[in-house]
């Protein structure tokens, strides 16, 4: 009996701790994958070049246009929440968000420049970042994953 | 149909604007998508699927923009922006807008 009390009050945490480890290494170990890839991918020769600004300086001949976007859906992990969850108890810096974010964007920016490479462009103007959260399962406002959208205006020398 | 998110088109000129042309559409979650994302959510990592879907309802929105812009006679839209919003729970609205205008060739 007092054995069967001790299994129901110590099942749940074991079943958080085991959810919180496997995130924890999942996650670290997912994120440094990443962040090894995306710096491969910057650094490569070959660029496609990339602006912000508004209008390209003109140029003759002028260049063909073309709309160019990349797009990807990171999810967080359970470890990361967990620890989200605690900071809002006390505030400050959400490190564990801060990188989550800073990957979906240079992720997105990278497929943007793929696409662009792939139409033989050589710059993308006028970048655009769209930053959506979509809604996990359960709470409302816990960011389980988001999406992150780049485009911008690839300008392809002429043909 | 030209798309740009510039607001000129180099080396050609803009002969009309038609004024604002826009097209949207509502995806909701596939369900064993769901289930594989809540896993997701354990591990972390790229939502693949989900990437692909609003990549594709993306891609519908602007069909649904260059439609439209077709129907008015324009030949291009410049200045495209897009907004993504949650609707509802496990709802998402993909929004794309821009300037319909008539080029001179």
């Amino acid at each position: 009996m007092e054995l069967l009390l001790s299994i129901q009050l110590i099942g749940p945490v074991v079943f958080v701790l085991l959810l919180l480890a496997t995130g924890f290494f999942s996650g670290r170990y997912l994120e440094r994958k990443h962040y090894a890839r995306i710096i491969e991918d910057e650094t490569a020769p070959g660029q496609v070049m990339v602006f912000a600004e508004r209008l390209p300086p003109p140029r003759l001949p002028a260049p063909q246009t073309q709309l160019v976007m990349g797009s990807v859906v990171i999810s967080v992990d359970y470890y990361k929440r967990f620890i989200a969850g605690l900071r809002q108890l006390i505030g400050g810096r959400l490190n564990s968000y801060e990188s989550l974010i800073d990957r979906a964007r240079r992720e997105a920016l990278l497929r943007m420049r793929a696409e662009a490479k792939k139409l033989g462009a050589q710059q993308v103007f006028n970048i655009k970042f769209e930053t959506a959260a979509i809604s996990g399962r359960g709470r409302e406002n816990s960011v389980g994953s988001l999406e992150v959208l780049a485009y911008g205006t690839a300008l392809i020398d002429g043909r | 149909m030209l798309l740009s998110n510039l607001e000129i088109v180099p080396g050609r000129k803009v002969k009309e604007h038609l004024g604002l042309v826009q097209g949207s559409t509502v995806r909701a979650k596939h369900v064993g998508r769901d289930i594989a994302a809540s896993f997701k959510n354990v591990f972390g990592g790229e939502l693949k699927g989900y990437t692909e879907l609003l990549n594709d309802s993306r891609e519908e929105a602007m069909s649904r923009m260059s439609a439209q812009a077709e129907a008015i006679g324009a030949n291009a839209v410049l200045n495209v922006r897009f907004s993504t919003s949650s609707l509802t729970q496990g709802a998402a609205e993909l929004f794309v807008y821009g300037s319909a205008v008539v080029l001179e060739d």
